[in-house]
């Protein structure tokens, strides 16, 4: 499924937040958003997500207003993935995949076997099968986000909401997480992550939404946007972007390092 | 592996839990300093079960008049009463921990049982009868819980949040006005009255109690179960609950009204019955886990059954009737210490 964002505007009281953001992200993309801290990225995925009404603007999902849509018919679509939290009690790890398929079920109705084969189905998918009796606050945060996804994709939706999925986590399960992330882009689902990391954001994701104040610095390939110019406009912090690896990798380091200077 | 979220089968609890709650039942017919034995229990049951379905007279008598009105007016209602409150006390504490994310969440979290006081206070003050003091507990009861959500839901900042603090509020604000009612109540008759319903007690328990509160249990309690599946969902927060594709407002509500209706339901007819609304959800939650497909029903028995068994002892254990009020905060502080010093599952 592809989604697509037109001129989304959204105030907090007089305190405008979003001044008309568009992009567009295509089915087996990646698409970080990258941008400083209360940029109003959060807020922009909670458009996304009609968790929140944008005063101007609208989101298509597959050329279909999402307005228009019952909290139903957008779970089918589009899936919220938060970064690691605690919820205040204590499920099985089972138990909350098992939640995602919530939306295809009647009000009345409990997870029964299909849902519980589907769910096992995922879980073998991304090598949690032996967790699915582990109680959620007793595994790891890396454990933890790859149970979220798994939700995410019981959930049936071909779109993908991940908030930071990488900044709680250590470099090991980091890296279990982006390319389980990477995994699903090769399926065909849409994934849109945020980040502080421009380096992960180069290393993993085939685009880049650069966001300041509000609106759009700059939207494209990953490495037309993880460059010197942009990336210290976009922080307001001088820096320099080396490359490593013929071009897989960018580092994004301050522009004077103690006792290091950019051999060119 | 340490499985610290609970996957105890479900089937087994619930066969244990109904056969305890079966025999506890028999065992309350036969307890009292009015001797019945089971025999004559099983007679009269019978025997007032076939007259009522038009067969009068298949049964041998072996009881006498007295008996089988005391088995039939006042130990069977009462009987049935306890389980009834146990129950919906105890559904209602399970749904209110998840409605409000707070494994302290009781019942009266709202105000539903000052509520509940302050209309049988005014009731007994205004010596309006005994059937008026459980309908304007009701009442009063209903009315509260409706202020504090009216308020709630126009307080800035997180909707659960605001509704805690507005049960608090009105719930104190009501509490005050049942202050008052004591006050000026006449301290001979008035006031021991007031005082006794607010001990909580199921003494006296008429027919028309367990009538009177069975319809609005019934309401309230058959969609909460049918629902209790998306009140795990509501647990993981508004905003998660809604991409779930649940709209976590309309449910909150739902429930804490349906809850309510069943919390006032109960301290109408029983007067504050306090921690079992708390304790019970909490014990079911290390029998069966915290999914309330599971612990819906696990809590209704389980409720039911712990109730029944404290009211045998308020009423046999002296020759005076201790308010089961009391007993079950007697039995449910330490019972419930225990329970979250316990190691392993936090709360």
């Amino acid at each position: 499924m592809s989604i697509r964002a037109e001129d989304i505007r959204f105030s907090y009281g007089d305190h405008d937040v979003l001044k008309g953001v568009s992009f567009e992200a295509q089915p087996g993309e990646f698409l970080s958003v990258l941008g400083p801290n209360g940029v109003g990225k959060s807020t922009l995925f909670r458009c996304l997500l009609g968790l929140l009404k944008p005063s101007a603007g609208r989101t298509l999902i597959d050329g279909r207003d999402t307005a228009q849509m019952s909290a139903a018919e957008m779970a089918h679509r589009i899936a919220y993935i938060p970064q690691s939290h605690a919820p205040v009690f204590n499920y099985t790890v089972e138990d909350m995949v098992l939640m995602g398929t919530t939306a295809g079920l009647g009000r009345f109705s409990s997870p029964g076997r299909a849902q519980r084969k589907l769910v096992g189905e995922v879980m073998e998918w991304l090598g949690i099968k032996d967790l699915a009796d582990s109680g959620y606050q007793n595994i790891s945060g890396g454990q933890r986000q790859m149970v979220l996804i798994a939700r995410a994709l019981a959930q049936q939706a071909r779109i993908l909401i991940m908030d930071e999925p990488s900044s709680s986590l250590d470099l090991g399960n980091r890296i279990r997480v982006m390319k389980t992330v990477k995994r699903l882009t090769g399926e065909g689902y849409t994934v849109i992550q945020s980040t502080h990391d421009p380096d992960q954001a180069f290393f993993y994701s085939d685009r880049i939404l650069a966001m300041k104040d509000g609106q759009v610095l700059a939207c494209g390939p990953a490495k037309d946007i993880v460059k010197d110019t942009i990336i210290s406009e976009l922080y307001g912090a001088e820096v320099e972007v080396y490359s490593l690896r013929e071009d897989t990798v960018r580092v994004t380091l301050p522009a004077e390092t103690h006792g290091h200077s950019k051999e060119e | 592996m340490k499985t610290n979220g609970k996957v105890r089968r479900l089937g087994p609890v619930i066969a244990v839990l109904a056969a305890l709650l079966v025999i506890a039942v028999f065992v309350s017919f036969l307890l009292g300093r009015y001797p019945i034995s089971i025999g004559q229990a099983f007679g009269i049951l019978a025997d007032g079960l076939l007259n009522k379905l038009g067969l009068p007279g298949r049964v041998d008598v072996t009881w006498t008049g007295t008996q089988a009105s005391l088995l039939l007016n006042h130990r069977l209602p009462r009987i049935l009463l306890a389980c009834l409150v146990g129950c919906c006390l105890s559904t209602a504490g399970a749904a209110y921990q998840g409605v409000f994310q707070n494994p302290m969440a009781a019942p009266d979290i709202l105000g539903a049982s000052s509520g509940a006081a302050f209309g049988a206070a005014l009731a007994i003050l205004l010596h309006l009868g005994s059937a008026m003091v459980v309908v304007m507990a009701f009442c009063g009861s209903m009315l509260t819980v409706l202020l504090v959500i009216y308020t709630g839901n126009h307080l800035r900042g997180k909707k659960a949040v605001g509704l805690i603090l507005a049960g608090i509020m009105i719930g104190s604000l009501v509490s005050s006005g049942t202050s008052f009612i004591k006050l000026v109540a006449d301290p001979e008759n008035e006031l021991p009255a007031i005082t006794y319903w607010l001990m909580g007690s199921l003494n006296g328990t008429k027919p028309s109690d367990v009538l009177f509160a069975l319809i609005p249990m019934v309401i309230g309690c058959v969609p909460l179960f049918l629902l209790r599946w998306r009140v795990n969902v509501l647990t993981m927060g508004d905003d998660e609950c809604r991409t779930m594709g649940v709209n976590a407002s309309r449910l909150r509500v739902t429930v804490i009204l349906l809850a309510t209706l069943i919390t006032a339901a109960s301290v109408s007819v029983s007067g504050t019955i306090g921690w079992i609304g708390l304790v019970i959800p909490h014990f079911s939650r290390r029998l069966v886990g915290n999914n309330y497909k599971k612990l819906m029903p696990v809590t209704m028995l389980f409720g039911a059954l712990f109730l029944l068994l404290v009211d045998d002892v308020s009423r046999n254990l002296f020759t005076t009737e201790i308010p089961i009020g009391i007993l079950t905060s007697v039995i449910g502080v330490p019972f419930f210490l225990y329970l979250i010093s316990g190691e392993g599952d936090r709360l």
